[in-house]
């Protein structure tokens, strides 16, 4: 089935649709950003249920988050996170290096300003995954030359 | 049900969920800033043609079909290789006047609204799935087709079967096509 398509298409249009009507400034960028996270939150929630119904327990949180780079990211991107970085204490970096929401759109430096808009929902899509896998977490995202991104995943010790 | 290889069909599930989940959300959130529900039907339709715009060329691309000598082959396609093709359904087609250029496209099961129990409470007239019609017309408008799709029937608003009814407004360029009789 073609779904990736579909969802690449509708992931644009969500983007496109949400600044379209929002009026300039960076307040409003802000509440854009905000808004498409908080849509990935929902289904990054929804999405792991549906995943881990027949999976094993997790270890520990690196385990979690070897989980997401794997598993998760195939699924959903079709490829694994090509590297993954932490300082075991709280932070992860994922870097993704063929971000498959940014191929499409540059291969370099042009519509460099632009990323930050279709990395907004991944970075929901992770947190919302983390959240109920019993994690809470801050996840950024940051390109400096698209495809590639990094997503950082800042866990938020209670 | 046996489950042959582990891991696989279940990704395969879920990649799907991902977009039915993505949707949920979508309207979701359209739900919260629009309070008419035609806004939110408007909407979801502009989306979808956007879409359809798009979506066509992967279609043409992916499927090698060839040219369509009829609306009653173009509806067929949709319904049997492009409805097969990205949510893995077949509806029905039935033709609903004499003229040949009203149609209806049945489904049977609709993968976008597997999550979804029930309409909110006072959004009665929402059509859940509005950018399926978007995506045909625009699809359709891409191939040189003008064409009005709307959702004639839809079993989340209470009817029996969901029932989208496509009319081609305009008549195929005759350079092109030969018109079926």
């Amino acid at each position: 089935m073609a779904d990736e398509a579909l969802f690449l298409l509708l992931h644009n249009e969500l983007v496109s649709g949400v600044y379209k009507s929002a009026e300039q400034g960076e307040v409003e960028n802000g509440r854009c950003i905000t808004k498409l996270e908080n849509m990935g939150f929902r289904v990054g929630q929804g999405l792991i249920e549906r995943f881990t119904k027949d999976t094993a327990r997790f270890k520990d949180e690196l385990d979690i988050m070897k989980f997401i780079c794997k598993d998760f990211w195939t699924t959903v991107f079709k490829k694994q996170i090509d590297n993954l970085r932490t300082n075991h204490q709280g932070i992860y970096v994922l870097q993704d290096n063929k971000f498959r929401l940014l191929t499409q759109m540059s291969a370099g430096k042009q519509y460099l300003e632009h990323a930050s808009k279709y990395l907004a929902f991944t970075c929901g899509l992770i947190r919302g995954g983390l959240s109920n896998l019993g994690i809470k977490s801050i996840v950024t995202a940051e390109v400096s030359s698209m495809p590639a991104c990094k997503f950082q995943v800042m866990i938020q010790k209670s | 049900m046996s489950r042959p290889a582990p891991r696989k069909p279940e990704y395969h599930k879920i990649n799907k969920d991902l977009f039915v989940l993505t949707y949920g959300a979508l309207v979701a959130q359209l739900c919260k800033d629009y309070e008419k529900d035609e806004d939110v039907n408007t909407y979801l339709d502009k989306m979808g043609y956007g879409i359809g715009t798009r979506l066509v060329e992967d279609f043409l691309a992916r499927s090698c079909v060839g040219r369509c000598h009829s609306y009653s082959e173009i509806t067929d396609i949709i319904a049997q290789v492009a409805f097969k093709m990205y949510l893995g359904i077949t509806p029905s087609v039935t033709c609903n006047n004499s003229s040949r250029n009203e149609f209806s496209l049945i489904l049977d099961k609709n993968p976008l609204v597997e999550f979804v129990e029930e309409l909110p409470a006072g959004r009665s007239s929402l059509c859940y799935c509005n950018l399926l019609c978007g995506i045909i017309r625009g699809a359709l408008e891409m191939v040189h087709l003008a064409a009005d799709v709307t959702f004639l029937q839809d079993r989340l608003r209470g009817d029996s079967v969901t029932e989208i009814g496509i009319t081609f407004l305009k008549k195929l360029d005759e350079k092109k096509y030969r018109r079926k009789k």
